[in-house]
C-alpha cells in the first residue's frame, strides 16, 4: 500500500491553477450583478466640510450611492484582541466606520461608494462626488505621534496612544544589570513599514436573496468564519445562520487578508438597501493605501554581557504604529506575538520590554508574515551579530555561547522563558552547526578575507530565530486578550462507498491543504489519496473554523482532522468486530483494514463504511453513519526555529547589494510534505529579503504615500536571487499528534537580519556597524564615506 | 468600436468602449479569466499573453489596439484535460503556490523559450522581470522553466 507522509506528492489544486482555471473571487460574475467605486480621501487628516453627490446620481449606471450619513452598520468593523493600559486603563477603541463622515484619519479612507451597471460607470461616477475637506496636519511616525502637541487621530482621548504594554523582568532590575554588565551593547533603528502585496487584489461580492432572507459573501479572506462572526455580530448586527461566506481561491495573503475589511460589510449592508448583488475589486493603489501593512516599529535596545560573552540583561524601548484604526489582530502584533519571543534562542536571565502603540494617520499595521516574530528576531540577531563585532567574538561562536541547550519536550521538560512561554522543543546547535556546514563557513571567512585584499566587499550574516506558531492555545490566548478563542474544526464525513470528504476551518490559499491534509488522512486510514477530498473556504460546508494565518492550519487544524480520523476508527472496529464476530479488543487495523489479530480474517474499510450506512447488520446501540467533527484546542503553541545565512556582496563604487548565497536550516518539526515546506521556506526568505534589501512603505510628513504603485514599492524580483539553499533537521513537536511545528512564517522571520549582518560585515572593516533598512545602495554607498 | 480578434484560435468580433483594455475583453467580454489583473500598470504581469506570438501585458493595452491580431491565453495553452510541457514542468517543480501570478509566468515561460531555447539561470531570471509572484520566492519557478526546456528540447 502507497504511503503518503514525507513525500513531496505534487499538488492536486495544480490542475486548475495551471490552466487558468482557478476560481478567485474577481472571477466570479452573478446575474443580475453590479459593480462598485469608492471615493477615498486625498488627504491624511482633514475634516469632512461636505459631500455632494447629486452629480454622481444623475451619471449613466449610477444604481446607488451612500456616504457616512446613510446609516450603514452603526457598529463600524471590530478589533479581535484587547491589550490595556500598563496603568489599567482600558484599550482606547475608535469606532472604525465604514464610509467616513465627519473626520479623514487616513490617506484613502472612504467616503462614499458608487454603485453602478458596469465598473466603469461606476468610477466615472464617483469621479463626480464633490467632497470639499479642511486638510489639517498629520503625524504618520509613531515616535512623533506620542511627542507633545502632535496632531491627534481621536479627538477623544488625550494623547495618541492605543496602549502601552511591558513585558519581563522588573525595569529596574534589568536596567542594573545593564549599568554592571562588563560589555553593553546599543542599537535605535527603524524596522520600518511594508505592504503585504498578495498580488491577487482583496476582492468581494455580497448577494443579498430576498426570497430566501440570507447573505452570501464571496470574499477573498484567510479567514472566512472569522469574517462571518465580525460581519455579523459586530459590524452589521445581523443574525449568523443567514450569512454564507465563501471563499474559494484567493491569490496569496500574508497576512493581509485575514482581517474583516470595511469594504466587505459595507457591500453585504448595500446589497440588501439595493436588492442586487454588488462586486468590488480593489486596484493595486487602492491596495496600498487600503491593506493592513506590516512592521513600523521604532526600536531603541540594550543588551549587556558578562566578560565571557553570555548574555546578562536585555532592555528594550519600541513605539509600534497601530494605524488610524485597530484592524482585527493589530494591538496583538507588538505585544503578545513579539514580546513573547523576547527570550530568542538565547539563555538570557532579565529581559524587559516596553511597548508605546500610538495611532498614527496611516492604514492600520497588523500581522504580514510572521507578525512581530521578525521583528523580535531581527532586533535579537542583529544586537547579538552587532555585540559579536564589538566584542571581537565571531559571531557564530557567540551564539553558541548563549543558546538554550538541545531539550525534546517529552524525557526533557520545554524550556521556561522569562516573557511567559513555555516552548515546546528545541536543538539551536544543531541548526546552526549544520547551517554553518552547507555554507562552508570557514572557508568562507578566507575567501572574504582574500577578496578584501583585492578590494571586494564580501559579507556573511548569521540569524538563529524562533518563532511561537500554531496560534491558539485558546486558554493563553484569551489571557492575553484575544476576544475569541482559536482552536480549529475538522471534519471527517465517510461515504457510504468508502470514500472521504474532509471539511477543515483551515484556508488555503497557496499553501496546498488540498493535497496535504489530504496526504495525512489517507495515511491514517490506510486508502488511496485519491479517496479523500479537501472542502475550505465556505461556511456552509465548514462547521466553523478559524482561518489560516501564524502557521497554524497542520498543527492545529491538521489535529483536528486527526481527532476526527480517529474516531472514525474507533467506530469502524465496534462494526468491524461486529461483522467479524470478534471482540474489538482482538482487532487491529493495517492498510484500510480490520484484521482478528492473528487470523486471515479481515473487513475493509469501504465494507464497513458500507454497513455503517445500511446498518441491516449492526451492532446494538451504535448509531448509523460514519461522521465525526472535532474542535482540537492544543496545549501550547509550537515553536519551530532555524539558521539562515546570507552571503553578500557589496558594490564599492554604488554601494549596490547582490545577494551571493543562502543558506536556511529549518527545523519545523516532522514534515509531511518537503516540496511545500521547501516552497514555503524560499517564499519566506525572499519576502524577509526584500525587507532588508527593498521594500518600504513611506509616508511623506503630510501623510501622503510615496510608494503607492508598483513603479514606486520595489518588490523582489527572479533576478535579485540566487537559488536558495535549504537542508533541515527535526525535532518532532512533543504536544500535537502529527508532531508538527509550521513552516509558513519561518522563511520570512529569519531572513531578513541574516541580509543585514551581512552587509555590515561586508562592511566593518570601513567601520560600519549598522545601516537602516531597507539597505538601499544609497544608504550603504553614505555609510561607505562615513 | 469594433473590434474583430482571434483568441485561442477562436475567431471574435464585438462592439466595445474604446477604453476597455484587453485584460477586461477577455476576463469580461470573453470570459476567459485566467488572465489575471494584480496591479493595471504592467507592473507584476499576471495578466501577460501573447500578442501574434510574443508576450505582452494585458492590463496595458486596449483591446481596441490589437484589433486584428491573433492573441494566445492561458486556457490556449493544451487542449481538454492535457498540459504544456511548461504547465506540466510548474506542477513536477512545486513551481506555483496560490496560482494567482501562474498564467502570466507560463506565458512568460513560454515566450523566454520560445527565443531562447536553452537559457541560462540567469537568463531566465533576467526573463522573469517583469512578472512578481509573491509565494514562491521564484526558485521553483526558475527550477520549472529549466526543467521544461529539458522537455521541449528532449
Amino acid at each position: 500500500m502507497e504511503t503518503y507522509i514525507g513525500k513531496p506528492v505534487k499538488r492536486r489544486e495544480d490542475n486548475r491553477f495551471l490552466k487558468g482555471a482557478g476560481k478567485y473571487t474577481d472571477d466570479i460574475k452573478l446575474h443580475g450583478m453590479t459593480h462598485s467605486a469608492f471615493v477615498r480621501s486625498p488627504y491624511a487628516h482633514a475634516k469632512i466640510l461636505s459631500v455632494d453627490t447629486s452629480a454622481a446620481q444623475n451619471a449613466e449606471g449610477v444604481v446607488a450611492i451612500y456616504t457616512g450619513s446613510d446609516d450603514c452598520g452603526t457598529f463600524g468593523v471590530p478589533c479581535g484582541w484587547q491589550v490595556d493600559f500598563k496603568d489599567g486603563e482600558t484599550m482606547r477603541e475608535p469606532m472604525h466606520p465604514l464610509l467616513a463622515k465627519d473626520k479623514i484619519n487616513h490617506l484613502g479612507e472612504a467616503v462614499a461608494i458608487v454603485i453602478a451597471e458596469t465598473l466603469e460607470q461606476a468610477r466615472d461616477a464617483a469621479e463626480l462626488v464633490n467632497v470639499k475637506y479642511e486638510a489639517l496636519p498629520a503625524v504618520t511616525c509613531p515616535k512623533k505621534a506620542m511627542e507633545p502637541g502632535a496632531p491627534k487621530v481621536h479627538d477623544q482621548w488625550e494623547d495618541n496612544a492605543a496602549f502601552d504594554w511591558c513585558i519581563g523582568n522588573d525595569r529596574a532590575e534589568v536596567e542594573a544589570a545593564l549599568t554592571s554588565a562588563h560589555h553593553v551593547t546599543e542599537m535605535t533603528y527603524k524596522n520600518h513599514r511594508v505592504a503585504p502585496n498578495a498580488i491577487e487584489p482583496r476582492s468581494y461580492i455580497a448577494d443579498y436573496d430576498v426570497n430566501a432572507d440570507k447573505w452570501t459573501l464571496y470574499t477573498s479572506t484567510q479567514n472566512p468564519h472569522l469574517v462571518r462572526l465580525l460581519l455579523c455580530a459586530f459590524a452589521l448586527g445581523i443574525p449568523e445562520h443567514k450569512v454564507r461566506v465563501v471563499s474559494y481561491d484567493v491569490g496569496g495573503g500574508f497576512g493581509s487578508k485575514i482581517y474583516h475589511y470595511t469594504e466587505e460589510a459595507l457591500l453585504t449592508w448595500a446589497s440588501k438597501e439595493i436588492g442586487r448583488p454588488i462586486k468590488w475589486t480593489s486596484d493595486r493603489t487602492e491596495a496600498f493605501l487600503t491593506d493592513a501593512h506590516g512592521r513600523d516599529h521604532i526600536v531603541h535596545s540594550k543588551m549587556g554581557f558578562d566578560k565571557d560573552g553570555k548574555i546578562v540583561a536585555h532592555l528594550t524601548d519600541e513605539y509600534c504604529a497601530m494605524g488610524a484604526y485597530l484592524s482585527t489582530f493589530a494591538p496583538a502584533v507588538p505585544t503578545y506575538l513579539h514580546g513573547t519571543l523576547f527570550q530568542g534562542v538565547y539563555t538570557t536571565p532579565l529581559i524587559h520590554l516596553n511597548v508605546v502603540a500610538p495611532f498614527t494617520h496611516t492604514v492600520a499595521v497588523d500581522a504580514y508574515r510572521g507578525a512581530g516574530r521578525p521583528e523580535a528576531t531581527y532586533l535579537l540577531e542583529r544586537m547579538i551579530s552587532k555585540a559579536a563585532k564589538e566584542m571581537e567574538i565571531d559571531p557564530a561562536e557567540l551564539r553558541y555561547k548563549n543558546f538554550i541547550p538541545p531539550f525534546n519536550g517529552t524525557s526533557e521538560p520545554g524550556y521556561q522563558t522569562q516573557v511567559a512561554l513555555q516552548y515546546d522543543s528545541g536543538n539551536y546547535h544543531g541548526v546552526l552547526k549544520r547551517g554553518l556546514e552547507m555554507l562552508g563557513y570557514e572557508d568562507f571567512r578566507k575567501e572574504q578575507a582574500e577578496a578584501r585584499k583585492n578590494g571586494k566587499l564580501l559579507g556573511v550574516g548569521l540569524s538563529t530565530y524562533i518563532e511561537g506558531c500554531g496560534i491558539a492555545p485558546s486558554a493563553v490566548v484569551g489571557s492575553l486578550g484575544a476576544r475569541a478563542g482559536l482552536y480549529e474544526v475538522g471534519h471527517v464525513r465517510v461515504q457510504p462507498t468508502g470514500k472521504v470528504s474532509v471539511f477543515t476551518g483551515a484556508h488555503s490559499h497557496g499553501q496546498g491543504h488540498e493535497t496535504v491534509f489530504a496526504q495525512f488522512v489517507a495515511d491514517k486510514l490506510g486508502i488511496p489519496m485519491d479517496d479523500v477530498d479537501i472542502v475550505h473556504g465556505d461556511t456552509d460546508q465548514v462547521a466553523f473554523g478559524m482561518g489560516t494565518y501564524g502557521s497554524r492550519s497542520l498543527a492545529v487544524g491538521g489535529s483536528a482532522i486527526i481527532k476526527s480520523v480517529e474516531k472514525v476508527l474507533e467506530k469502524g472496529a465496534k462494526i468491524a468486530a461486529h461483522k467479524l464476530e470478534a471482540a474489538e479488543e482482538d482487532l487491529e487495523y493495517a492498510e484500510g483494514k480490520w484484521t482478528v489479530k492473528g487470523t486471515d480474517k479481515s473487513i475493509s474499510f469501504g465494507d464497513v463504511s458500507l454497513t455503517a450506512y445500511v446498518p441491516h447488520d449492526y451492532p446494538e446501540g451504535v448509531e448509523p453513519g460514519l461522521d465525526f467533527s472535532s474542535f482540537y484546542d492544543p496545549t501550547n503553541f509550537t515553536y519551530p526555529f532555524g539558521t539562515h545565512i546570507a552571503v553578500v556582496e557589496v558594490d564599492s563604487d554604488t554601494g549596490k547589494v547582490t545577494l551571493k548565497r543562502f543558506v536556511a536550516c529549518d527545523d519545523v518539526g516532522n514534515v509531511m510534505n518537503p516540496m511545500i515546506v521547501d516552497g514555503q521556506i524560499h517564499g519566506g526568505v525572499v519576502q524577509g529579503v526584500g525587507q532588508a534589501l527593498l521594500e518600504e512603505v513611506v509616508y511623506d510628513g503630510e501623510g501622503q504615500m510615496v510608494t503607492g504603485s508598483y513603479m514606486d514599492y520595489a518588490m523582489p524580483r527572479a533576478d535579485d536571487f540566487p537559488m536558495i539553499e535549504t537542508d533541515r533537521t527535526t525535532t518532532p513537536c512533543p504536544h500535537n499528534p502529527l508532531g508538527v511545528k509550521g513552516a509558513g512564517e519561518a522563511g520570512a522571520i529569519g531572513s531578513t537580519p541574516a541580509v543585514v549582518n551581512a552587509v555590515v560585515d561586508a562592511l566593518a572593516h570601513l567601520g560600519v556597524t549598522d545601516i537602516q533598512m531597507p539597505v538601499t545602495p544609497m544608504r550603504v554607498w553614505k555609510a561607505m564615506q562615513n | 468600436m469594433q473590434i474583430s480578434i482571434k483568441v485561442n484560435g477562436k475567431e471574435y468580433s464585438h462592439d466595445i468602449e474604446p477604453r476597455i483594455s484587453l485584460a477586461q475583453y477577455l476576463r469580461e467580454t470573453l470570459n476567459l479569466t485566467g488572465t489575471h489583473i494584480g496591479c493595471d500598470t504592467s507592473g507584476c504581469g499576471s495578466c501577460t499573453v501573447h500578442v501574434d506570438g510574443a508576450s505582452a501585458k494585458a492590463c496595458t493595452l486596449l483591446a481596441v489596439q490589437v484589433d486584428g491580431c491573433e492573441i494566445k491565453t492561458i486556457e490556449g495553452m493544451a487542449h481538454g484535460s492535457g498540459m504544456h510541457p511548461i504547465q506540466e514542468a510548474f506542477k513536477e517543480n512545486h513551481g506555483l503556490q496560490c496560482g494567482f501570478c501562474t498564467p502570466g509566468m507560463v506565458m512568460t515561460a513560454a515566450d523566454i523559450l520560445k527565443n531562447n531555447p536553452n537559457p541560462t539561470e540567469e537568463e531566465i531570471r533576467h526573463g522573469l522581470e517583469g512578472n512578481f509572484c509573491r509565494c514562491t520566492g521564484y526558485h521553483n519557478i526558475v527550477k520549472s522553466i529549466q526543467h521544461a526546456a529539458e522537455k521541449i528540447n528532449a
